[in-house]
């Protein structure tokens, strides 16, 4: 599981690149999928990069984060400042000021917009703005040996205070209402299906990216340390390696990879504001790991796109009853289904096997320890991430 | 400024009005009779200039007791109607209200109160749109508010009394000055003397006499009157201007002693509501240190379990009140009813010592259910408990919403937590006062169980060690399953006690649920005593930082950024429960 790509798995990865880059575009070119449709495709996608993220600190590093959220949407707000930028004049009210700049009584883009007018600054700013507030807070989380739990915690403190600066007008963000109303992205009118379709297509190759690179990363030397730091981070220290920087390091590649879904899901969907900085949303991509499967990297993605096609059919069908769904399944998928639905069929496969040998037990009358023994797989690491 | 003249001026005849309703207590001395003040108002009524009027205004005795204020306030009103014959006599009169076919009112004279007639003995009866209203003007207004200040000063409420005497002096106004004094040797209440001294002086203020001004000056600067400090300020200025440097100087002085007292009142103020959010925080956080401190569970429904207990009051007082219809499932066209008791007063108001018990007992059950159901499989894994207890708690949002609807639930709090007890310019809000009683009961209640009954023996053994307790016979399933039935309890009570001060909704344990984690994780996890200090210190601190950047919302955000910090220092909390343990 943890060796270089197989054959076979290249040849899936490929499939799926084939399927999102070329096909799915070309047939929404061609009609056979509403661009409606390809959009809100694409936005599953890039919630899928932030499921990674939660993934690879959670599945395989053992820390659950609660502040992916605001690295995510971190991400948003940067790509928004510049998308805001590009409206112009065509807003309500005319100016070369975004309209909330106007509405609070500004007659001059405050200083730290101004580069905004750059994509290439913007870009620079999604991957430094949150990289640089993870470190911070990693360093100093990790130094003091915060961990398990505690660290849940101050993640969600860390968004919590995050989400109440942004609320605020006076931090000339939006306040609540956040960025909306945009109109062009590098020249391109972003409401247009021809600009919605490069969206898509670039969403999708940044997650085949993403992918390709958190799997190339957990198989090497770096990747198996990241794994015993999950399962136990004292043997780690006691071996001579500073998990802390291993932490760390992970940490704010996290934040970056969150914060860079979050850039695309702003130009797909058009809005950015606070309430997608909270502490739910962050769980709720968390739902979708647990689900899919953690401590693999196609769970995320299948379980981001999975619950997500799940709400937005759920929510018009049955809206009173969706979120007792969602929270009892979730209970549920982790009482019972600890490695989501990507472990099912092994652990169907397990308790089937247990069944059978208790049977074939009680029939012989003598029970035949070695043989059940034998029969059982050997749990990979990735099955017990919390057993410390 | 005129503005909050009109309207104390209206406050105070609003408050003699509804005096006289309940009690005609005369003030002191021998009241001039009621048909004397009739006689003056309807004089003054009379009169067609408005000078006139306002002479014949003044001459109404200051004591004249509380019918010079009601006539005065039906006057202004526009109570009072002219009614004017055929040879213009003009004679003013109230209407009785009870109207003929025509629209036209049967008429009481103002005079005496007795029925309005004609010569012949037939009652007259007016058309309130034909006949013309007694009107007023500026000049007479004043007159009249004069007349009311100078009545409210021998008011016997102490409470229009005390306001009318602050208010008088805030007008700087000479002619005031001997009925201040004059009112000085009669009063004996030491709340109003205080008043009436700082009135006087601030009075004086604008006295001709230099020495006197003076004297007036330290008499502000020692009673430290903050709301002289405008007037000082500019006596302090004019007497510059005008060369007069003791005047100045006394003035300098008086404000600089007002300073350090209103900062020393500040700063008290500062602590006293630092001291009641920290009380809240403690009441929503006591559950989940035990829950949390003592056994480790991270319970994101701890939230909800409030919720829960803030509900159970809800539907108490509907109980004890008009009753409650629930339609929780919208789709359907199921309903419940619970009778209300319509009960009032008294009874209405014990509605709060009901509930507390019965949101206790809500949240317990409901808790238990949870430990029973989903927790105990997790002790091992906490943070799958973290994620399992978050899908717990969306649904109990859900189902919250489903059955009380979306909206806040209106819930009314006991009159008696409105007002403030004032000492030495320091408010102390019987909200916030009733906030830290209740901590401390909650307290007091927690550490007894804790600490002086069987099952706190149980609990604490357990909680040191599981497996030695087991060996001793302990059921430590039965005994996890209480203790988080206590801690959600506790959580309840929360609920029942934030009921009182905070609006009620589905999602309102969201609002405290992050703060009470981060109190128990300060404090210091498995130690009760950690927690309170947290809770009083991340309260003292939210409200000083709040003081000095007057913004709420970036003091909490500053807060929040502290913890973090301070979690650097002593990553383990304040009070470190030591083991031996490596993975602790």
């Amino acid at each position: 599981m943890n060796r270089p790509f197989q054959r076979r798995e290249s040849i899936i990865f490929f499939a799926f690149a084939l399927l999102l880059v070329v096909i799915l575009p070309l047939a929404s070119s061609i009609g056979w999928i509403s661009p409606f449709k390809l959009n809100t495709w694409g936005k599953y996608l890039s919630y899928a990069i932030l499921a990674i993220a939660v993934d690879l600190l959670w599945g395989y590093t053992g820390l659950l984060s609660l502040g992916q959220a605001l690295f995510f949407s971190l991400g948003g707000y940067m790509m928004g400042m510049y998308l805001m930028l590009m409206i112009g004049k065509l807003g309500q009210y005319k100016s070369n000021l975004p309209d909330f700049l106007v509405f609070l009584g500004h007659s001059e883009l405050p200083a730290i917009w101004k580069p905004f007018y750059s994509f290439p600054f913007a870009l620079l700013m999604v991957v430094l703005i949150p990289g640089i507030l993870a470190f911070i807070f990693g360093y100093l989380a990790f130094r003091s040996r915060i961990k398990g739990v505690y660290f849940s915690i101050l993640t969600q403190a860390l968004t919590y205070g995050a989400a109440l600066m942004f609320f605020r007008n006076d931090l000339n963000m939006g306040g609540n209402n956040g960025f909306t109303d945009f109109r062009f992205i590098l020249g391109a009118d972003i409401r247009s299906d021809g600009t919605k379709r490069t969206l898509f297509i670039v969403t999708a190759i940044v997650l085949l990216g993403v992918y390709a690179g958190c799997r190339w990363l957990t198989t090497t030397k770096f990747g198996l340390i990241q794994r015993a730091v999950r399962d136990s981070e004292n043997r780690v220290l006691f071996s001579g390696y500073a998990a802390a920087n291993y932490k760390l390091f992970v940490f704010v590649l996290c934040a970056i990879i969150a914060s860079i879904g979050g850039s695309l899901f702003v130009t797909q969907v058009g809005i950015i504001n606070p309430s997608e900085m909270t502490t739910q949303k962050s769980l709720e991509a968390v739902v979708w790991v647990a689900v899919g499967g953690r401590g693999t990297l196609i769970g995320p993605v299948l379980g981001a796109i999975g619950v997500n096609s799940l709400q937005s059919w759920a929510t018009r069908a049955m809206p009173d009853y969706w979120l007792l769904f969602l929270g009892a399944g979730f209970t549920l998928a982790v009482l019972f289904m600890p490695k989501g639905l990507v472990g099912l069929p092994l652990q169907l496969r397990n308790a089937f096997v247990k069944y059978k040998s208790r049977s074939t037990a009680e029939q012989d009358a003598t029970p035949i320890p070695a043989a059940a023994v034998t029969i059982k797989p050997t749990p990979s690491p990735s099955s017990s991430p919390s057993a410390e | 400024m005129l503005l909050r003249n009109t309207f104390t001026c209206a406050l105070i005849v609003l408050g003699l009005a509804s005096l006289l309703r309940s009690s005609a207590l005369a003030a002191d001395g021998p009241a001039p009779s009621e048909a004397t003040v009739r006689a003056a108002v309807v004089e003054a009524l009379t009169k067609q200039e408005s000078a006139e009027q306002v002479a014949a205004l003044r001459k109404i005795p200051v004591d004249a007791g509380p019918i010079a204020a009601e006539l005065l306030t039906l006057w202004k009103e526009g109570g009072i109607y002219l009614h004017e014959d055929d040879e213009g006599k003009i004679t003013p009169v109230t209407l009785t209200g009870e109207k003929d076919a025509d629209g036209k009112q049967a008429a009481l004279l103002l005079l005496d109160k007795s029925p309005f007639k004609d010569g012949e003995g037939k009652p007259i009866l007016i058309d309130p749109a034909e006949v013309s209203g007694a009107e007023t003007d500026s000049n007479i207004r004043r007159a009249m508010k004069d007349l009311t200040d100078m009545a409210a000063l021998s008011n016997p409420d102490l409470k229009i009394r005390l306001r009318a005497v602050s208010d008088v002096g805030l007008e700087l106004n000479q002619e005031k000055l001997p009925a201040l004094l004059e009112r000085q040797k009669v009063e004996t209440h030491p709340e109003v003397k205080k008043a009436l001294e700082q009135s006087i002086a601030l009075t004086q203020l604008k006295s001709p006499d230099d020495a006197e001004r003076i004297k007036a000056c330290t008499t502000l600067g020692n009673i430290g009157s903050i709301p002289s400090q405008d007037a000082l300020k500019t006596l302090a200025a004019e007497a510059t201007k005008e060369g007069k440097k003791e005047v100045a100087a006394a003035a300098t002085a008086a404000l600089e002693k007002i300073a350090s007292h209103v900062k020393v009142v500040n700063t008290a103020g500062t602590m006293f509501r630092g001291l009641s959010t920290g009380s809240i925080l403690l009441v929503v956080a006591i559950g989940l240190a035990i829950t949390f401190g003592l056994m480790g569970v991270i319970n994101m429904a701890h939230g909800e379990l409030l919720v829960v207990g803030a509900y159970t009051t809800y539907v108490v007082q509907c109980i004890f009140g008009a009753g409650l219809t629930l339609a929780p499932f919208s789709q359907s066209s199921l309903t419940f009813t619970i009778p209300g008791m319509h009960a009032t007063g008294a009874t209405f108001s014990v509605y709060f010592l009901v509930a507390l018990p019965c949101s206790f007992l809500m949240a317990a059950l409901v808790g238990i259910a949870l430990e029973r159901g989903i927790i105990r499989f997790l002790y091992k894994r906490p943070l799958e408990s973290l994620l399992a207890t978050w899908g717990v708690s969306i649904v109990m949002q859900q189902l919250l919403r489903l059955v009380f609807g979306p909206q806040n639930v209106a819930l009314e709090s006991p009159a008696w937590l409105s007002g403030s007890w004032v000492v030495n310019d320091i408010a102390f809000n019987w909200n916030r006062l009733f906030v830290i009683g209740f901590a401390v009961i909650i307290i007091v209640l927690t550490w007894a169980v804790l600490n002086k009954t069987p099952l706190g023996l149980l609990i604490r053994s357990v909680m040191q060690n599981r497996d030695m307790a087991a060996c001793m016979g302990v059921r430590t399933e039965r005994v996890n399953m209480l203790t988080f039935g206590f801690g959600s309890g506790l959580a309840g009570l929360a609920g029942a006690f934030i009921s009182q001060i905070d609006n009620v909704g589905p999602y309102t344990g969201q609002n405290y649920i992050v703060d009470s984690f981060m109190t128990v994780v300060v404090g210091g996890v498995g130690n009760m005593i950690g927690t309170v200090i947290s809770a009083l210190g991340i309260g003292v601190v939210d409200q000083s930082l709040q003081q000095i950047l007057g913004n709420p919302v970036l003091g909490k955000i500053l807060v929040l950024g502290t913890i973090i910090l301070f979690l650097q220092w002593r990553p383990q909390g304040i009070f470190v429960t030591r083991s031996r343990s490596l993975e602790s």
